[in-house]
């Protein structure tokens, strides 16, 4: 494969970008895959990581932001220390996933869907964790919690401190 | 040296499996006791999870519920043996719930370490494949047809008949793609399959990559499942280093190789030709049919594409012979639905049975009814797409043909209990809102439609010409559904109008007395 040169971004994110494109061979088909490791890395997948993304993959710069935008699971924008994804979908809800998300935004101080003007927290809708029988069930730093109950909601916060 | 069974599905962890199974190494070592610790699958018995098992003369022994507080005293009740303790459920084969199933997807579930190949070779693994390899393409697809197998992703549409037309294409390559992002929320078996099974998945679409001649293929699973992902890898490298997976498998001339991608949460990616954009690393746009996958699907090329239940039933169905399985199930829906029971009940988990069961024997025989003793309100069948079911609906068979015929459908066999405390209107209301965060946005019908849907509901709800607005609300539930490209607007108007129309008094017009709720 020819040795693509990425020397004309200016970003201190764009050797890492290029990197995970070329260890997914530059393969467009793998552009869910990159971003994912991207934002495994990083955190969050910076706008001055696409055009780099662009370059290598051989995709206009509205493609891979198109790509980016239209997913749920990329953060275009630096999420807060912990992220806690809850459950937003009907079994959860029947279990009485509201409560929960009302106690969680209170216990957090991050509306669903924000991060917490502290930064120590981004609260997340999911459309379904596949705990349903065990509702409300949450993703805590990528850790499943469920049958989660509105008074353990400031227990659950507090370990994460 | 006695063993623990332990499960590592996501349900049980997320319970607290990985803490019991840390406080059980350290106790048995403070006691000095010999143990070996098992991670099995779950059995599918939700409300007892974390649910540890010991091996005892009769059979497993169950203890559900575990927490880390009460590993001492199962110590102390000598549970090794079998002792008797609270949390004790006897011999766990004899659990009504478990023992009044047909499990044919889900016989393994809980009795092997899903990442075991020999636990899966010593349970009748790999034995459809076997003879898949002995077969040509025209006859596996021959025997798939002749089970009826119908794809359990939610249209039920013939497996063999997709098969044969991949089969019958000419292509310089096919493909094989597992949809396992069909994210409906109330269904869980493709997650439990992929984390407790996963080479049945790994055993089923080799079978379908040699019956149509496709040497690849693809899992394309969501990321809400992070374990189910991570044990597929594991399983697929596994296979791979046995010969099961690879070229020139089991030292035939069939090769076959598969690849796990991740999705990125988005709910249309279920829909399989967003699926098929979102592999080739694109937004994830509905394709218009035709063309139709099987001729024109990933890269332009035939591709067979099923969820991960359907890959599943077969191979049983090429290891016991297509009527076997056809023996299971009523009128034109064979085999067996392994049926979720999620929400509000007192025993969720899998229910795997044959077509034809009722809705109450699931939710009241199995599931014991909504927990905290209010009455049962409704049931969602099928998905955040299926309808909702009244209390005086329960008796309904649960087959494709008999929900349909009732305005409803079975979908994906994910039932979501509610109780009395539930308000339809914000159910229906939440149908809509659900369909305009998902919509891909490429036909306007459930782009524009979903949200003026929401703005309407919420007119009804506050008096707003209620009348006049109820019109609206089902001319714009016809449009969505003649006029939407593919299921996500199509069906959305499902749960809508069966609330509408079943709860009308939520949305503050007069109940109807033929169809009240209790």
């Amino acid at each position: 494969m020819a040795k693509i040169s990425f020397t004309e971004f200016d970003s201190p994110h764009a050797a890492p970008a290029a990197e995970i494109c070329l260890a997914h061979d530059n393969k467009p088909d793998h552009l869910l895959e990159i971003l994912h490791d991207l934002q495994a890395k990083i955190g969050h997948v910076p706008q001055d990581t696409l055009p780099v993304i662009a370059k290598a993959l051989n995709l206009s710069r509205a493609e891979v932001h198109g790509v980016v935008t239209f997913y749920h699971d990329y953060h275009q924008h630096p999420t807060g220390k912990h992220v806690i994804k809850i459950c937003r979908a009907e079994a959860c809800q029947s279990a009485g996933g509201f409560a929960v998300i009302t106690a969680l935004e209170k216990a957090t101080g991050a509306k669903l869907g924000e991060t917490s003007a502290d930064g120590r927290f981004t609260l997340e809708a999911v459309y379904c964790l596949g705990l349903c029988p065990m509702g409300p069930a949450a993703l805590i730093d990528g850790k499943p919690v469920a049958a989660i109950k509105p008074k353990k909601v400031d227990a659950l916060v507090k370990e994460l401190a | 040296m006695q063993k623990i069974y332990i499960p590592r599905d996501m349900l049980a962890k997320a319970l607290g499996a990985d803490e019991v199974a840390a406080a059980i190494t350290q106790e048995a070592k403070a006691r000095n006791v010999s143990v070996q610790i098992i991670r099995n699958s779950s059995r599918g018995l939700a409300w007892l999870e974390p649910f540890v098992e010991v091996d005892s003369p009769k059979g497993r022994i169950g203890y559900g519920g575990v927490k880390v507080a009460d590993v001492k005293a199962l110590f102390d009740a000598n549970f090794l043996a079998g002792g008797e303790h609270k949390l004790g459920t006897g011999l766990v084969e004899e659990i009504p719930f478990l023992k009044k199933q047909e499990r044919l997807t889900f016989a393994r579930a809980g009795i092997t370490d899903p990442v075991s190949l020999q636990d899966y070779l010593s349970h009748g693994g790999f034995a459809g494949l076997k003879k898949a390899l002995t077969m040509n393409g025209a006859d596996i697809v021959k025997e798939v047809t002749e089970s009826g197998l119908r794809g359990r992703g939610g249209a039920g549409f013939p497996t063999g008949i997709k098969w044969k037309t991949v089969h019958d294409a000419k292509a310089a390559q096919k493909y094989v793609c597992c949809n396992a992002d069909e994210g409906d929320s109330g269904t869980f078996a493709d997650r439990m399959v992929m984390e407790g099974d996963p080479f049945m998945l790994i055993e089923g679409m080799t079978i379908a990559g040699l019956a149509a001649g496709a040497t690849k293929g693809y899992i394309y699973c969501r990321s809400e499942y992070p374990l189910a992902i991570d044990t597929l890898k594991e399983a697929i490298d596994i296979a791979t280093a046995a010969n099961w997976l690879g070229d020139n498998i089991q030292h035939t001339d069939k090769s076959f190789s598969l690849e796990v991608r991740r999705g990125a949460g988005a709910y249309i990616c279920g829909e399989e030709t967003a699926m098929l954009d979102s592999l080739e690393g694109k937004r994830g746009m509905v394709r218009a049919k035709p063309p139709i996958p099987a001729l024109e699907g990933l890269f332009g090329q035939p591709t067979i594409i099923n969820n991960v239940l359907s890959f599943c039933a077969v191979p049983f169905i090429l290891a016991k012979g297509a009527k076997a399985y056809a023996d299971y199930g009523m009128g034109r829906s064979r085999g067996t639905m392994p049926f979720q029971l999620g929400g509000n009940l007192n025993q969720g988990g899998i229910v795997e049975k044959a077509f034809g069961v009722t809705l109450r024997e699931l939710v009241e025989d199995f599931g014991g009814g909504p927990y905290m003793g209010k009455p049962l309100r409704a049931v969602q069948v099928g998905g955040p797409l299926g309808a909702y079911l009244s209390a005086d609906e329960l008796d309904i068979k649960m087959d494709y043909e008999t929900m349909a015929a009732a305005g409803a459908m079975l979908g994906h066999g994910g039932i979501v209990v509610f109780d009395a405390s539930v308000d339809m209107s914000q159910q229906a209301r939440f149908a809509m809102e659900f369909c305009a965060i998902e919509s891909c946005g490429k036909c306007t019908p459930c782009r524009i439609g979903s949200t003026r849907g929401v703005e309407v509901i919420d007119r009804i709800v506050a008096g707003e010409n209620r009348d006049a607005n109820a019109i609206v609300l089902e001319d714009l539930c016809v449009t969505m559904t003649d006029g939407s490209l593919c299921a996500m607007g199509g069906l959305t108007p499902m749960p809508v109008m069966s609330a509408f129309k079943k709860f009308p008094e939520d949305f503050g017009f007069p109940r109807q007395k033929n169809l009240a709720a209790e």
